[in-house]
């Protein structure tokens, strides 16, 4: 399609859209009596901070937070393991490769993950060491990754392309496990957003992904699979 | 990878091509449906775990009530300032390294698709589930262009393979049987009998794990555009759009311009919102946000990103101030899952893109209100639909004033007549009384002859009896 026609088809819907907001529409049903638009005239923006106290509760200390994460991975059929160090969660590692009788892991160059697979038995693909092949990585038993944040809220490990192994090694391989510390915890989804704008301030990576428990389907007849197209298991070696 | 069947424009499913037609067909299709009890059953045994589930969920929010009108308000904001957040988004988008293409119409989206499909000399193509590309027929457009294109859904897979569209835009085969299932997989994939969800589920996973590797485009839809980051968002369940946006060369989402958010914390309310309401997830397993293609220093990721903006008259809806908010939908479902017409007549009756409650507002304005305004009227206007909606949109609201404009528009002669003879019996009491006196006498009579007007509704029920005195004489005596 030619340029001036794409020109033509952008100027054409924001005209559209420009003309259908001529007529204001009325404000929305909302029943909560902070939001009432009456005194301004106009509805508030609501800032995230003022719907925080009516979302699932993420927990008022680092303590909390950490239990509360526990029970949601536990009702998402994840597995959380405390282990005491970096060398405990290697150990960990090591031990469930031998168990399971893993021929192959992928892992990425954090040094977490770094440490962790560091005692591994079994075979290792890097898959940030230069391109990596699709085939090998889908072979692959288990993907061994870091991750930006945990959030107590949800359960979900916040993964981004940037510092957990790019996109497809926690979603390929059948297994996915994550090495992170106690710190990583955060109360809320807002919370972990906040946090990844800080940690890579004006340049977010390609890709932020909430995991939150197992891949799962319920396609048939709503019965729920785990492990539809990513990983089955999903399992959490929190250190410290 | 062989061609697979996609629903045809004559299946009895899909969108009808001669919209003359769209009334007809539902009455038959309904008529059809609401004798099928087995089916009915299936259908609310599948529905039945919604309600307990999402009840649980709902109840871990400390205020839901509150919650809702967070969510509300968050799409409010960003629909009325669709003039603002659009363009701010499409630059964004562009600063990222992404490329964005609008599409007035459905045509207009499918010629860019397959613009680009042609520019990346695509051999194969893997698409996650996106109901925009259903309502622009684009598997069929791809395929006329000789293009293999396999869902990786596993619902959409099932219903590709069955050539028929999604029953239900959240739950796309939940009509489908196991045993069903499990004879297509035999016919298509050779696989071996089983009545085990979990080794279909598996069946199909293998499967598709090639594909993944092999594709070169990857298509998934988007739930949310963040305007002031430039990012897509998309919910799954699956992993498949994961992988459909992780592994080919090119990925292209296509979303609907009503998608637009203002900012990133906003999701922070609608993810856990839309995962609530539809399955009664905390939240979806896999919520992704995508910037654009794969940055310098990442390891894999798309080489382009592209994302197609589809209007395909969501400004006609814009236009509509006391309808516009039926744009903050984020398809989460609910409205079909509580629906009572919806489990009696069935997702296929609809003859749309978009089922239920929902579907039955929007479509009359998408597709013209002349021949789909009997969608207005599948509704009990029980109001289910309004309390499930988690942006609170004023569904079954809508389904009057879609019944009113109608009206307004082509006024029914008979209607019209019956409601004249109404008005001028009820304002004289003798009138009316001797109307009643005949009614009662002649009811029995009535039953008897069966008269073509009373026909349709005599099939499926009865009269019961007259009562032998009038209401206002049994008043007096009391
Ligand atoms: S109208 Fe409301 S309840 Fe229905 S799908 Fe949209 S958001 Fe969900």
């Amino acid at each position: 399609m030619s340029s001036t026609r794409m020109g033509d088809a952008r100027e054409t819907i924001l005209a559209r859209v420009r003309e259908a907001l001529r007529l204001p529409a009325p404000p929305p049903h909302l029943q909560s009596p902070a939001l009432d638009p009456a005194p301004t005239g106009s509805l508030p923006v609501l800032p995230l901070e003022a719907a925080r106290p009516w979302l699932p509760d993420g927990g008022d200390s680092p303590e909390e937070s950490r239990r509360i994460l526990g029970e949601n991975l536990a009702r998402l059929k994840a597995e959380l393991h405390h282990v005491a160090d970096a060398a405990a969660a290697a150990a960990f590692l090591a031990d469930l490769a031998r168990g399971r009788n893993w021929k192959r892991v992928a892992t990425h160059g954090h040094p977490l993950v770094a440490t962790a697979a560091a005692t591994l038995a079994c075979d290792t693909e890097r898959v940030d060491a230069g391109p990596f092949d699709k085939d090998a990585l889908e072979a692959c038993d288990a993907g061994v990754t870091s991750c930006e944040v945990l959030v107590a809220q949800t359960g979900s490990v916040l993964v981004s392309s940037a510092t957990c192994g790019g996109r497809a090694l926690s979603v390929l391989p059948h297994v996915h496990v994550v090495v992170a510390t106690a710190d990583q915890v955060v109360p809320t989804l807002g919370d972990a957003l906040h946090a990844v704008r800080e940690r890579h301030a004006g340049r977010l990576p390609s890709m932020l992904s909430f995991i939150t428990g197992p891949s799962r389907t319920g396609d048939i007849e709503r019965i729920l699979v785990l492990g539809a197209h990513g990983p089955k298991e999903l399992i959490v070696l929190l250190v410290g | 990878m062989t061609p697979l069947p996609t629903g045809s424009a004559t299946h009895p499913g899909t969108d009808i091509a001669a919209p003359r037609l769209a009334k007809k067909k539902f009455l038959h299709d309904a008529a059809e449906h609401v004798r099928d009890t087995g089916h009915r059953a299936f259908v609310r045994k599948a529905l039945g775990g919604y309600y307990t589930t999402r009840d649980a969920q709902k109840a871990r929010y400390r205020d839901y009530e509150q919650a809702r009108d967070a969510a509300s308000l968050a799409k409010w904001s960003a629909v009325n300032r669709l003039d603002e957040l659009l363009p701010r988004f499409a630059e964004n988008f562009t600063a990222n390294g992404g490329q964005v293409h609008w599409a007035r119409d459905a045509a207009e989206a499918r010629e860019i698709v397959l613009g680009l499909l042609r520019g990346a000399r695509a051999k194969a193509v893997i698409k996650s589930k996106c109901m925009t590309s259903e309502e622009i027929h684009l598997n069929q457009a791809m395929e006329a262009d000789g293009y293999g294109v396999v869902e990786s859904d596993l619902g959409e897979f099932i219903q590709q393979l069955r050539g028929e569209p999604p029953y239900h835009f959240v739950f796309p085969c939940m009509h489908v049987r196991r045993d069903e299932i499990s004879d297509l997989f035999q016919k298509h994939l050779g696989s071996p009998p089983t009545s085990e969800p979990e080794e279909l589920t598996m069946i199909a996973r293998r499967h598709m794990r090639r594909l993944y590797v092999e594709a070169d485009v990857g298509i998934t839809g988007a739930n949310f555009l963040v305007a002031e980051t430039g990012q897509i968002s998309i919910t799954e369940n699956e992993g498949n759009a994961r992988l459909t946006a992780g592994l080919p060369r090119v990925h292209i989402a296509i979303a609907g311009i009503e998608k637009v958010v203002d900012r990133l914390d906003d999701l922070a309310v609608l993810l856990p919102m839309l995962a609530t309401a539809g399955t009664g997830q905390p939240l979806t397993c896999y919520n992704t946000l995508y910037s654009g293609p794969r940055r310098a220093g990442e390891c894999d990721g798309p080489e382009e990103m592209h994302v197609v903006l589809l209007d395909n008259r969501r400004t006609e809806i814009l236009a509509d101030p006391e309808q516009r908010d039926s744009l903050h939908c984020i398809r989460c479902g609910a409205c079909l899952n509580v629906c009572p017409i919806f489990k009696n007549v069935g997702g296929f009756t609809y003859g749309t893109t978009y089922q239920g409650p929902i579907g039955s507002v929007i479509t009359p304005h998408l597709r013209g209100l002349a021949d789909w305004n009997h969608l207005s009227g599948a509704s009990s206007l029980c109001g289910a639909c309004t309390d499930a909606c988690p942006v609170r949109i004023d569904i079954h609201h809508h389904l009057l004033h879609n019944r009113r404009n109608a009206a307004r528009t082509a006024p029914g002669r008979f209607e019209r007549l019956g409601h004249r003879l109404f008005v001028a019996a009820a304002s004289r009491p003798w009138l009316f009384a001797a109307g009643g006196w005949w009614f009662r006498k002649s009811l029995g009579l009535l039953k008897a002859l069966r008269p073509p007007l009373l026909k349709a509704w005599l099939a499926t029920r009865d009269l019961p009896p007259a009562p032998p005195h009038s209401f206002r004489s049994q008043w007096r005596r009391r």
